[in-house]
């Protein structure tokens, strides 16, 4: 357990240090490659509470991850063209405000993540997989035939949103911003994971028989994870359409939604801080890797069957099962 | 519309629904013989287009074209089973997910670097193109018919085979109990790959026949494994007959609904808010239809079991 929590403290100081570094070295274009890494991190975190701690092998987390980032872009397209979202009963205009996208975007994904979540939670397994990638398909769908914000061209943002105090189109300063709510939201997940609802969100997963015996109902602590897994995954969604000013169709695909998951894999399932050495693996390999040679998918292909055929566990299993063997 | 607009678009739904099943009832008898969810099969449609549009372009020859998709798809399934699948039936769902995932992203950038990003077209032939007159006036797409009656054959075929042959045993007698069968002497793993090859088989069948319509593109393959797996949900996994009749319901469901629903929306909006607001939840109306049957049936039309 030292181990791990040393391993954790080194990733997130790397994950500082190297913004900061290229920040004193005036390589704007490798913080935003960390700022992606953070994102990542973010909505991978959100797909481990239902993964990791659930058990719910979800491959629909695309949608949450398109629901955050379409509530950030129409909030701003709305805020840019001056017109009102809605004009009756009250009038609500759009905002460029983060605070209010963030809040925005958390309640929509909780609230699809209850509508999807309570239908699909009604089956298990095999069926459970198909089913939300079949619903993050359904929202791909809408969003490309609905012509109001873009259809398949996407919707673009002029102006990064706005946060107080904060100079928000300075990288640095966006950086600092995405990686506090990261702090934040692995001190939340760390927090579920050891609270009386994580160990028997845990124990539900272990065994469905034994906790149902314990007076639980395990639909009901699948669905809470699902949600609270869903809202995290559409923050981490409103930052990534901030950091590129940029909503499109793509960001429901059922590609978002695999590679969501190698961030989680490729870090390790069910430990807190996976998903940010997954994250971190992955912007690492498609920036390397993608410089070698523009099928650089083959090889991440290859490294992902390679980690589930040998190395199960990911990266945190790599090195925390290795360094355990020393003691 | 009029009722002859109606017919062909009901038989263009049956022509959908009917590609459908070649690719769903693969899926669900590699799901219910071993117990996999392969999210690759949609790359095995799409190397069966590849494999009949290169056929195609050197010999010219749609037969030799569609041999080669079964061929090529069949070949590849086996590779596949052998080298990677194998090893992931006794693996959780989770593995066998990101596995597959891996195996979709080595099939797409492969094939683009054989074939390279740009579309490849696939040609009806000649004894195929046009239309036919059906009775009561009705105008159709030869090709489409063919199509409707070659996937319909091959459902009456593997419900035969299924039902009446003793490969077709071996495989129920798999789905009911995998140790047993292993106990008394059928060779287990020849068996996977038989039926995995089949599977592969049926999904690059479908994608040839598909690549004369559409074209033949990296990418082709997923939307279409995504639609069979609404298919299976509706349908219930491991059941042919689940997947011949939700393939069926899903194909009229979305080419009715993309031609009825803008109309019906006229009756009572303005047309082009009709046309909007029809079309978007034209593009919803498969997935609605399996948010009810999971309402209703979360084991599926003619799903016996429950995980």
């Amino acid at each position: 357990m030292r181990r791990e929590t040393l391993l954790n403290a080194a990733l997130m100081l790397l994950l500082l240090a190297v913004p900061l570094w290229a920040h004193v070295t005036d390589e704007p274009f490798t913080i935003t490659l960390a700022t992606r890494a953070v994102i990542f991190a973010i909505a991978g975190v959100g797909l481990n509470v239902a993964l990791g701690l659930g058990g719910l092998v979800s491959l629909g987390h695309a949608l949450f991850f398109g629901v955050g980032g379409y509530a950030m872009g129409i909030l701003a397209f709305h805020a840019q063209t001056y017109a009102p979202l809605i004009d009756w009963p009250v009038t609500i205009d759009g905002t460029k405000s983060m605070p209010i996208i963030w809040l925005v975007a958390i309640v929509t994904s909780a609230i699809a993540a209850l509508g999807i979540g309570a239908l699909s939670l009604r089956t298990t397994g095999v069926y459970f997989i198909m089913i939300t990638l079949a619903f993050a398909q359904m929202f791909y769908f809408f969003t490309i035939s609905w012509p109001a914000y873009g259809g398949e061209d996407g919707l673009s943002i002029y102006v990064r949103n706005g946060f107080p105090g904060l100079n928000t189109m300075d990288p640095i300063q966006f950086f600092a911003l995405c990686y506090g709510l990261l702090l934040l939201v692995l001190f939340i997940v760390w927090r579920i994971a050891r609270s009386p609802f994580g160990l028997m969100l845990g124990a539900a997963r272990q065994s469905q028989a034994r906790a149902q015996a314990l007076g639980q109902v395990p639909y009901r602590l699948y669905l809470t994870a699902f949600v609270v897994s869903g809202a995290i995954t559409g923050l981490a969604g409103a930052l990534f359409a901030d950091l590129n000013r940029f909503v499109s169709p793509t960001m429901f695909s059922w590609q978002t939604s695999g590679e969501i998951m190698v961030f989680v894999i490729l870090g390790g399932v069910g430990r807190v801080f996976g998903p940010v050495a997954g994250a971190a693996l992955f912007i690492v390999l498609e920036h390397s890797l993608g410089g070698l040679s523009e099928f650089w998918h083959i090889y991440l292909g290859a490294i992902l069957l390679g980690v589930v055929l040998f190395a199960r566990g990911g990266l945190y299993g790599l090195l925390a099962g290795r360094e355990r063997a020393h003691d | 519309m009029s009722t002859i607009l109606l017919i062909e678009q009901t038989l263009n739904g049956l022509q959908f629904g009917v590609m459908l099943f070649l690719m769903a009832a693969g899926l669900t008898l590699i799901f219910g013989v071993m117990g996999l969810i392969n999210l690759a099969h949609g790359s095995l449609y799409m190397v069966g287009a590849f494999a009949a549009a290169g056929v195609a372009a050197v010999t010219g020859s749609f037969l030799l074209a569609l041999a080669a998709s079964l061929i090529a798809a069949a070949l590849a399934g086996v590779i596949v089973e052998m080298l990677v699948i194998r090893r992931l039936y006794d693996r959780d769902h989770l593995d066998q997910v990101l596995a597959t995932f891996a195996l979709i992203l080595i099939f797409s950038e492969g094939t683009r670097w054989v074939f390279g990003s740009f579309p490849l077209f696939l040609d009806t032939p000649d004894w195929l193109s046009g239309t036919v007159m059906l009775p009561f006036g009705i105008e159709y797409s030869r090709y489409r018919l063919a199509i409707i009656l070659v996937g319909l054959a091959v459902a009456a075929g593997l419900f035969w085979m299924i039902a009446r042959t003793r490969i077709g045993i071996r495989i129920r007698a798999g789905e009911n109990d995998r140790e047993m069968i292993g106990a008394l002497g059928v060779n287990i793993s020849r068996l996977y790959t038989l039926v995995f090859a089949l599977g592969a088989a049926l999904a690059g069948f479908a994608g040839a026949l598909i690549g004369a319509i559409q074209t033949v593109q990296v990418g082709m393959g997923e939307p279409v494994l995504i639609l069979a797996f609404v298919v299976i949900v509706i349908g219930g996994i491991g059941s042919i007959k689940g997947a011949f009749i939700g393939a069926i319901l899903v194909g009229l469901t979305d080419t009715l609904g993309r031609s009825l629903l803008p109309v019906l929306f006229g009756l009572v909006m303005e047309p082009s808010a009709a046309t909007t607001v029809g079309a978007s939840l034209a593009s919803m109306a498969i997935y609605i239809l399996m948010a009810g049957v999971l309402l209703f049936r979360p084991q599926g039309l003619f799903g016996a079991r429950t995980t």
